[in-house]
């Protein structure tokens, strides 16, 4: 068994078990940003979703949005881009800090 | 059976929960499959056609298909599928016999086979675009996407590039371009087991990839969902992912596409001649419910009589925006 069970996804509505009402703001709001069309579309939508699934490497929104990326007409090839920006991104954070490292080297007198 | 495969729903049990009552409404299109025969074996082919199918539908049933179109002014159209049904000896003269009798004829029609040899005999079937147009008939083929690798991977290596090209034979003929009178439509089904994206979305992503890229046209996208059935289901099963896709399914139950299921509005006639509701009941062996159902035995006047047979798979048809063979149904 492992930590996360797949089947747990489709019982995401039960953390509305305490305080329902802050659950049903959550779901209405996470319905009208992730599932309409609007400036974007649902596919786009659904291709940040992917990425970020894959930067915050949650087991349950990679599943939902992999499946959710096809049903919104995505391709694999969309896919795996949104997942290299994603990351790319990581990437960059973590590279980007090279100039604090530098900061520190030069305090040194090391650079 | 399994804790989860007993929880299934039933199709029946659902209408009825939901209020519906689904009859039987105005039969207007005849759609016969006159062969299993198919130059392609695709992944997910509801009827398992191939180069080693032999059913073939027999003079006198293909008579019998006419003489009831002849007499029955409501059916208006004949709607003829397979197997590649141009692989049929007689595909021609049914198409132009329907049409001499003021029938509107759609082909479901696979690209390549007008690119292929007739895997029987060989025969070069690179007429086919020219005796559509000449009949005014209706193309509906399917392209499960508008780049190559869902469509490959569906319907094998090649197949997308070799149905571009076909597409472009049917193009030059004056299909899908405007004011020309004939009709090209284009049929998309998921690649796995997932539901169809929106149909006027999809449609506009085709129409703007396949002029851009490859300069074709057509008319309308239908959006189709994949069946649980035949090699779609055995591969679900293989999977491990048949109760899920069923499931799934059912959750996307839709009581306006329920409403608009065809085989309210269509009989479909096997090669033997026997009646069913849907191609798919068809592939099921599921006959009609009438005492004789056979076109030999029935004439049209009882076919509203019937008692429409439905089964799990008929979930197919009512998730989400619906499935037809005109795409979705809501």
């Amino acid at each position: 068994m492992s930590y996360y069970e797949e089947k747990d996804l489709a019982r995401f509505g039960e953390i509305g078990a305490f305080r329902q009402d802050l659950a049903d703001k959550f779901f209405d709001y996470y319905t009208a940003a992730t599932g309409t069309d609007g400036a974007l579309s649902k596919r786009e939508k659904a291709l940040i979703a992917l990425a970020l699934a894959h930067a915050k490497q949650c087991p349950y929104c990679i599943d939902a949005y992999t499946t959710q990326c096809l049903e919104a007409g995505a391709d694999p090839e969309q896919m795996t881009e949104a997942m290299h920006v994603a990351a790319a991104m990581e990437a960059g954070m973590a590279l980007v800090h090279g100039v604090q490292m530098h900061n520190a080297l030069k305090k040194q007198g090391a650079m | 059976m399994s804790a989860t495969c007993q929880t299934l729903p039933d199709f029946a049990t659902t209408l009825q929960s939901k209020g519906l009552n689904l009859l039987p409404l105005k039969i207007e299109t005849l759609q016969v499959n006159i062969t299993k025969l198919c130059n392609q074996a695709c992944l997910h082919c509801h009827v398992a056609a191939s180069p080693k199918r032999t059913e073939s539908m027999s003079d006198a049933i293909l008579a019998a298909c006419l003489d009831v179109l002849s007499k029955t002014p409501s059916l208006r159209n004949l709607d003829i599928t397979g197997g590649a049904p141009e692989l049929h000896p007689r595909f021609q003269d049914l198409v132009s016999q329907a049409k001499s009798l003021g029938k509107h004829v759609m082909v479901r029609h696979n690209l390549t086979v007008t690119l292929d040899p007739h895997p029987l005999n060989q025969a070069s079937m690179a007429d086919l675009p020219r005796f559509f147009a000449q009949n005014q008939v209706e193309v509906i083929s399917s392209l499960p996407y508008y780049q190559p690798y869902f469509t490959n991977r569906q319907r094998g290596q090649g197949v997308f590039e070799k149905s571009i090209e076909s597409l472009k034979l049917l193009n030059a003929l004056g299909y899908g371009q405007a004011d020309s009178g004939l009709q090209l439509n284009l049929v998309y089904n998921p690649a796995g087991a997932f539901l169809p994206a929106d149909q006027a979305a999809l449609q506009a992503d085709y129409k703007k990839a396949l002029k851009e890229q490859y300069g074709v046209v057509f008319n309308q996208l239908f959006t189709l969902t994949n069946m649980p059935i035949q090699r779609f289901r055995e591969s679900l099963e293989r999977l491990g992912n048949y109760e899920t896709y069923l499931q799934k399914l059912a959750g996307a139950f839709n009581p306006l596409a329920a409403e608009g299921v065809m085989c309210r509005s269509l009989l479909s006639v096997g090669y033997d001649g026997t009646l069913y509701d849907c191609d798919f009941n068809q592939m099921l062996d599921l006959p009609v419910e009438l005492p004789r159902p056979h076109i030999l035995d029935t004439p049209p006047e009882q076919w509203l009589q019937r008692k429409i047979v439905f089964g799990s798979h008929c979930f197919g048809c009512t998730a989400g925006a619906g499935s037809s063979c005109t795409g979705a149904t809501s």
